[in-house]
This record gives C-alpha cells, structure tokens and sequence, in this order.
C-alpha cells in the first residue's frame, strides 16, 4: 500500500517535471532564431558605429580571426577580430580586447583599427565600474571614448599614451583615474599588437583555390 | 463563502505588501531599483510569473498531494520564469541585457512561492489569479517608486532609458528633472537602495498609525503576513 503510494506520488512529480521542461523547450524552440538574430544584430549594430558599412562590403560578423595574446590583449581566452573589406582589400580591424585592471575587474573594449594603423574608434561593451564616476567610459555617458579617435601607436610618441595625470594626453575623470587608466593602456596595448601582427591581421581571406595550392605544394614537400 | 476582492486587493496592494510588509523578494528588488525603467522591467517579469504560478497551482490543488506540493511548485515557477526569460530575451532584448541575470532570481523570490502555499492551493482560480495580480502590483509599484527615488537622487532624471522597453519612440518621455545636476552616487549603489527601502517602509508605517489614530480603532494585523527572505 504504502509502495503503491509513493509510486504514485513519484509519478505525478515526474508528470509535473516533464510539463515543465515542455513548456520551457517550446518556449526556447519559438524564441531561438530570434534571440540568436537579437545578438548578431546587436554586435553589427556596435561594429557598425566604429566602421560604417559605407566603407565596407562584407559581413563583419563572418569575417573574424580567433588570436591568443594574454599580455596585449588582456585575456587568457581568444579574442575575436572582425575584418572590414571592400572590394576584397582589407580596410580596417576591429579588436575586442579586454581591459583587465579597471577598478572592478575586466572592461570589455572594442577596438577599430584602420589599414594605416589609426584609431577609427573605441568602444565599451562591458564593464562593472562604479556608476556616475567610472561610467563615463561609456559612449551614452559622455564623449571621452571618441577621444582616441585618429590617434595611433605613434601619435602621441613618448608617454603620450597615458591620462594627463600619469603626464599622457588623455583626460582622466573627475573622482576616478583607474578606469580610464585602465582602458587607455588597453587601447594602447591593442594598437601594439596590431603593429606586431598586421600582416595577419589585414590578410586577404584565403580562397579555396589557395588553399588547394598550398595542401598541393605540402604534399609535394613530403614527397 | 464569498471571496472578497476588496479585501485581496487591499492586503496586496497595502495591507499585506510583498516588499513592504512580507519584506520578500529584496535580491532582485535591491538589485535591480537604481531607474525606474529597470523597476517596471522586473516588477512586470513578477507580475507575470505569480499570475501564471497562482493559477496554474490553483488548477492543480485537488490533484497535487501534499507531499510533493513544494517541489511542483518549484517546478511551475522556475518554468514559468525560464519560458518568460527566453521570452523577454527575444521581444526586450535591450532591457533584457540590463535586467538579465536577476531575472533567474524571480525564481528564488519567496514572494511567489509564499502565494502558492498561502493562497493559491487553497483557492478557485479566478481568486488566485487577482490575488497574484494584485501581489504582483504591489511588489512592482514598490519597485517602480523606488527606482524612481533613486534615479532622481542619483542622476537627476525619470524614466531615462525609456526606449529599451517602449522602444525608440519613447525616447523622449526620459525627463531631465535637475540640470546639470552631479549625481547623489549614494542613491544608485546599493546602499541607497537600502535606505530607500527602509524609508518607503517607515512611511508606510507612518501613514498607517496616523489612520489608526484618526479612526481610533485598532486595525487587525494581517494573519497571513509571511517573513522570510
């Protein structure tokens, strides 16, 4: 009687957990495409605002690189380039490298860089600094991310690349210096790296036919 | 015995407050209070769940055994908070990036499981549903007023940021109150929402012993107050 009991009583839970996962996978089959569509509108939409799609003519969010770099790019994991093209020749890179010494923790950046090496701009996708000091990192805050616009590795030379307090050129906040610290040493460091790796970076895609000749000359070599 | 929907209104909406007087749900109400855009966006997500988990537990209490009756309601509720989180990510992907991680927190506000246990399983649907929407008022009007003490102590606007929820044409009901104003950077950290919290309670307790005073009768504490976190 008593088995008899907790069989049933087992099955109406089991009963209740299969409606509830139902309703929460007919929930996510409806809402997936859209959600995934939300997303990529929305990293073309931040992508967009540093390189307009007037200069470009390819997908920014198809034509990535993967690249590894912990001391210039500021995170052990990959860091995702985008690559902007037209007419096949590479006009600019977008970087998205991470700032990891704000003052709470890791600031997400975007960095776009053009095929001479100046800024085209930067921009913040994600960040924990404190709200009404650090936020003004932040475009819908103020102005001081377009600040880095049309600056490079070079210009300012020397210990330009700093906040004026650490005798740089970049303005620092009112109440609060580490987070735009923190984010000038991260473009900076973005833009050494580009320096390092243009070639890759602004690589022309490689077609299937090159990649064809290329498997073709390896297995010559091994022969 | 006739249900009387005065008086569920009034114990969800004043005399029985969620935030207020049951004091539950404070994670995602703390969290989330700093514009009053960000409150209306959670206290709707609310709003939503203990309407469908009051029903739904309602439609289900003849059935359910008593000793599975915690876990099923765990069960609707986190369901139902999923299914409204996919939903939101899908239709308010914008605010849904402001609001996102506290909403797999409606799941733990005691606020609804409390209804479910309190009211719900003992009740027809239709009194569960006006319960729940009535809870769910309650909880989001606190969160709305207190977001909008906040946002105005803290950077001197209301509504700003209107658009992630009404989309772009509602950009302009953002209203500049103080100009060129600094900021109270108390009021938007979590302290604030604490002292905003404790003073919305202390002048509901306010108004409520001066009507005390004026109809000089004692007015009966509520027998179902819950506390809890």
């Amino acid at each position: 009687m008593l088995i008899r009991h907790m069989f049933t009583t087992a099955t109406y839970l089991g009963l209740f957990a299969v409606i509830g996962t139902a309703l929460v996978a007919l929930t996510f089959i409806n809402t997936e495409q859209r959600i995934a569509d939300n997303e990529l509108q929305a990293l073309l939409r931040s992508l967009h605002e540093l390189v307009p799609p007037r200069l470009h003519d390819n997908d920014l969010s198809e034509d990535t690189l993967t690249l590894h770099d912990h001391e210039l790019l500021g995170s052990k994991k990959s860091v995702i380039a985008y690559q902007a093209r037209k007419y096949g020749k590479p006009v600019a890179v977008i970087l998205a490298p991470t700032a990891p010494d704000g003052y709470n923790g890791n600031i997400k950046l975007l960095v776009a860089i053009d095929q001479y090496g100046l800024l085209m701009g930067v921009r913040v996708i994600g960040h924990r600094e404190t709200p009404g000091l650090g936020d003004g990192i932040e475009i819908e805050r103020s102005e001081w991310i377009e600040s880095f616009n049309g600056y490079s590795i070079d210009n300012p030379g020397g210990l330009g690349w700093r906040v004026e307090k650490d005798g740089g050129i970049f303005d620092q906040f009112t109440g609060a210096t580490i987070t735009p610290r923190a984010v000038v040493k991260a473009v900076h460091k973005a833009l050494q790296y580009f320096e390092a790796n243009k070639d890759t970076l602004l690589a022309r895609p490689v077609t299937e036919d090159e990649t064809r000749a290329r498997l073709a000359e390896a297995e010559q070599h091994e022969d | 015995m006739k249900t009387d929907y005065f008086q569920i209104a009034r114990d969800g909406l004043w005399n029985n407050n969620p935030a207020l007087v049951q004091i539950l749900g404070l994670c995602p109400l703390l969290a989330v209070t700093n514009t009053v855009i960000n409150g209306l966006g959670l206290g709707i997500a609310t709003l939503l769940t203990l309407v469908l988990s009051n029903v739904t537990v309602s439609l289900i209490r003849n059935i359910i055994r008593p000793e599975i009756r915690i876990p099923v309601f765990v069960l609707i509720i986190a369901s139902f908070v999923t299914a409204i989180e996919l939903a939101m990510n899908a239709f308010f992907y914008d605010l849904y990036k402001v609001l996102g991680i506290f909403i797999p927190l409606i799941v733990t506000n005691c606020a609804i499981i409390a209804r479910a246990e309190a009211f719900a399983a003992k009740q027809p649907p239709l009194p569960a549903f006006f319960d729940g929407l009535m809870m769910g008022l309650g909880f989001a009007s606190v969160l709305v007023v207190l977001g909008g003490m906040r946002e105005l102590l803290g950077q001197g606007t209301l509504l700003a940021n209107a658009q992630l929820m009404f989309g772009e044409a509602a950009s302009g009901f953002s209203l500049t109150v103080i100009d060129d104003y600094r900021g109270l950077l108390l009021a938007i950290l979590p302290p604030g929402a604490f002292i905003g919290l404790g003073l919305l309670i202390a002048l509901k307790n306010v108004i409520d012993n001066r009507r005390k005073e004026r109809s000089n009768e004692v007015i009966p504490v509520t027998a179902e107050a819950v506390t809890g976190t």
